[in-house]
């Protein structure tokens, strides 16, 4: 027990003293070694919400100055906090802030930062991993891993479009998604539970069918009729009276369309659900100790294959976000591997909803940062951006925000009298 | 004699039936999305008809286009086999990049990055390929050592962090397969892999003294690469059976806590696996290079390192079922071209058949369900390790 405890504190020493290395360096190098010369504007008005500040305007070397400063003193925070075995998570939060900032200030020399656009951007684009590591959290914490998630996003934002675009109602899309994603819930229900098939084998494979088949019927149908197959209508912006003017807050939390408010309901309800719930509770038990569950009476694989069709349901949500939620048409692969990444913001978010919500939402805003610091032109070539996410992963996986621990059970078939 | 031949008939049964309903899903598929069978939905007998008709034309497609097409048989038979090398040449990478992921299943690893590794072992052979000036011979193997080396670090670092840290190889290889797909676009944009003269990202063809050697003459693409993928299939297969460090990698399949129970390093053998694996891979990209592709482009890998998981799968992890798969997924991308040229049915539909084949081969259980069997030969299922393992 000691050596655990050792351990945990020696990898959130590890983490302060990153931390503080990264801010000097970013005061020394952003600050003095190599400022920025001219001005970095930040705007943070997008719509019609009250004014507060338009446009920000520093000078690049003192801003990144100021920033640098603020993460330096949140490490000596967090450094004293670590000392009096106090939590680091706000100071070492406070000082990535910091370090980040600095970075934008510096590399935006000259520019101009759409400042709510960025975070806007950020959250759409981290959605669908939302969608999907709650898909993932439900299966996963009653016992079933899940990396299908790719398979089922894929297959419900295909027959979202499809419907929507068929019936020229976004409406039925959104309805449909929900059914697809249940469908290949129930494939991996039924081959995980019921014959006791490996189940990241079986993701896998259940990948592979989804994208073969969705790629074969794009090709076959969706590309020669355009018209009728292929051209679902989007969900209008619906913004919130009066929550949607507020500054930077407004546009980005406020002014989004059904399927985003649509998430935050169900990333509600999962965590309260998981915690605070009968659901819940057998969930967890079943996850962590189906023998014991079994024996106070719960039916760990009918719990088990509800909860594998219900991840289903959240899933076509996050599938139909791609085409009826945000981009319209489908295109081949559209999901791009957000199933994948979902997968890894569940496992960085250590299988609990709000952990992995935060770790998705790292996920869309450094990639939207890639993107935006490419359009307004910024000396990093963009492929190195574009891994940022991707390497954040394996340091989170490797254990630099502590050791992950699966939910025990996780994954091992279960059948009566212990034949796993 | 007589169990003998029910012993053979034991084990052929599961991937036989695994394939009748592969096809037969697959077939369904293909009629159903065919605008001509559905306009006869009104009468039955036309119905099937056309139907027929329709998986029929495919399905010869699908043949011609990978075995034989006595078509192009114009002055003699061996002509005819032109697609048959064609296979061959696709299943080339395949068995390389299939024995990386079945020699991971067999210490318990699921190597899903394949298809980054295979990505570094075409750069280090391209690079050495066109940037230097060897023997024919020396320069094969040199550029062929480069790709393996750069492949076998990459795939290092997965061992390395899963001993070190317990990270989970899939997570681990997942990512490092997209970091490995945004660095060769990145490479190629650079002053020494860009061609000159051209803007869009391929590097510069490799010499014709790093070019694998052509085994039919210059109409036909197959070439000695093939020889290479065998040989390497009799070294996984020599190395696991005759090797005691390939016994190491067996024990902490089977059970990694037995092994270091008695004396095994565990750490060391999935180090140790994880480059050999990507030792393989990079081999492939390697010989895809310096045998087909002859230059570097951004879409080298294609889908290989996936197909390669679908290929260890088919194969049971043992380097000869290994080989066959391949051979079998070589032939259906190979001829399923021809099925999209000739018919309209896309190519994409041989990814769903390799899917399904996979999908019932792994699933034992399901098979015997479906046909009502009491027995079936299926000790040999795969399986990897959850998140915890």
């Amino acid at each position: 027990m000691r050596k655990i405890r050792s351990n945990v504190q020696k990898r959130r020493l590890q983490g302060v003293i990153i931390v503080s290395l990264l801010s000097s360096l970013s005061f020394l190098y952003f600050g003095f070694l190599k400022p920025g010369k001219d001005v970095t504007t930040f705007g943070f008005v997008l719509n019609n919400e009250w004014v507060i500040i338009k446009e920000w305007v520093i000078a690049s070397q003192t801003g990144a100055r100021i920033f640098s400063a603020i993460s330096l003193v949140a490490s000596a925070i967090a450094m004293f906090a670590y000392k009096k075995e106090r939590t680091i998570v706000v100071p070492v939060a406070v000082a990535s802030f910091g370090i980040l900032m600095s970075f934008l200030t510096w590399i935006a020399s000259g520019k101009f930062i759409p400042f709510t656009g960025l975070l806007q951007g950020g959250l759409l684009l981290s959605i669908p991993l939302i969608f999907g590591s709650m898909s993932g959290l439900v299966c996963e914490r009653s016992g079933v891993i899940n990396i299908a998630i790719e398979g089922q996003l894929l297959a419900s934002a295909f027959v979202s479009g499809v419907v929507a675009s068929v019936t020229q109602q976004a409406w039925w899309g959104l309805l449909a998604a929900p059914f697809a994603g249940a469908a290949i819930s129930f494939l991996l229900a039924t081959f995980a539970i019921k014959f006791s098939v490996d189940q990241v084998i079986l993701g896998f494979v259940i990948n592979v069918l989804v994208i073969g088949l969705t790629d074969f019927l794009y090709k076959k149908l969706l590309i020669p009729h355009q018209n009728t197959w292929n051209s679902p209508p989007t969900f209008e912006v619906i913004p919130i009276p009066l929550l949607s003017n507020i500054p930077v807050v407004g546009p980005i939390f406020f002014t989004q369309s059904i399927v985003v408010y649509l998430m935050f309901a169900i990333v509600a309800g999962v965590t309260f659900a998981l915690y605070k719930t009968k659901w819940g509770l057998r969930t967890r038990a079943v996850g962590e100790h189906p023998t014991a569950a079994d024996t106070v009476g719960i039916d760990v694989n009918k719990l088990r294959f509800r909860n594998v069709i219900f991840s289903g349901l959240i899933a076509g949500i996050g599938g139909a976000f791609f085409t009826v939620g945000f981009v319209g048409a489908f295109g081949k692969e559209m999901t791009a591997g957000a199933g994948f990444i979902a997968l890894a913001a569940l496992i960085f978010g250590k299988w609990s909803p709000i952990g992995a919500v935060f770790a998705a939402l790292l996920f869309g805003f450094a990639n939207n940062l890639q993107s935006t610091l490419s359009i307004i032109g910024v000396a990093i070539p963009s492929e190195f951006m574009l891994m940022v996410p991707y390497i954040a992963t394996i340091i989170a996986v490797t254990g630099l925000v502590g050791r992950v621990r699966a939910p025990a059970a996780d994954g091992i078939p279960y059948s009566r009298g212990g034949a796993h | 004699m007589k169990n003998l031949i029910s012993r053979i008939g034991q084990s052929i049964k599961l991937p036989g039936l695994s394939f009748l309903m592969a096809f037969t899903i697959t077939g369904i598929i293909i009629a159903l999305s065919d605008e001509k069978v559905m306009n006869k939905i009104g009468s039955p007998i036309e119905f099937l008809k056309s139907a027929g008709a329709s998986v029929g034309n495919a399905y010869l497609a699908l043949f011609q286009g990978s075995i034989y097409d006595n078509r192009l048989a114009k002055s003699n038979f061996i002509e005819g086999f032109y697609p048959f090398f064609e296979t061959i040449v696709t299943a080339t990478p395949l068995i390389l990049t299939g024995l990386s992921v079945a020699l991971a299943f067999k210490s318990g690893l699921f190597n899903i990055g394949a298809q980054g590794q295979f990505i570094f072992g075409a750069i280090g052979a391209s690079y050495v390929g066109f940037h230097f000036n060897l023997p024919i011979g020396i320069h094969i193997f040199a550029a062929a050592v480069a790709g393996m080396f750069l492949a076998a670090i990459w795939g290092g670092i997965v061992g390395f962090l899963k001993a070190r840290t317990g990270a989970h190889e899939v997570i681990l290889t997942i990512m490092l397969n997209y970091i490995a797909g945004y660095f060769i676009l990145w490479l190629l944009k650079t002053k020494t892999f860009l061609r000159p003269g051209r803007i869009d990202p391929i590097a510069p063809e490799v010499a014709e003294s790093a070019r694998l050697p052509l085994l039919a003459g210059e109409n036909f693409r197959i070439h000695a690469g093939i020889f290479i993928a065998l040989a390497a299939a009799l070294f996984v297969w020599w190395l696991l059976t005759k090797t005691t460090i390939g016994y190491k990698f067996r024990a902490v399949g089977a059970n990694s806590q037995a092994a270091r129970t008695a004396g095994i390093s565990v750490p060391f053998v999935i180090t140790a696996t994880m480059m050999i694996c990507g030792a393989l891979a990079g081999l492939g990209g390697a010989v895809h290079v310096l045998g087909s592709e002859h230059a570097l482009n951004a879409d080298v890998a294609g889908s290989l390192g996936f197909d390669a998981i679908t290929v260890a799968l088919l194969g049971r992890a043992q380097p000869l079922g290994t080989v066959f798969a391949a051979l079998l997924f070589g032939a259906l991308h190979t001829g399923g071209r021809m099925m999209q040229s000739n018919t309209g049915v896309p190519l994409d539909i041989v990814v769903v058949t390799q899917g399904l084949i996979v999908l019932f081969i792994a699933a034992p259980v399901f098979v015997r369900y479906i046909f009502r069997l009491k027995k079936l030969n299926a000790s040999a299922a795969l399986t990897s390790k959850g998140w915890n393992g």
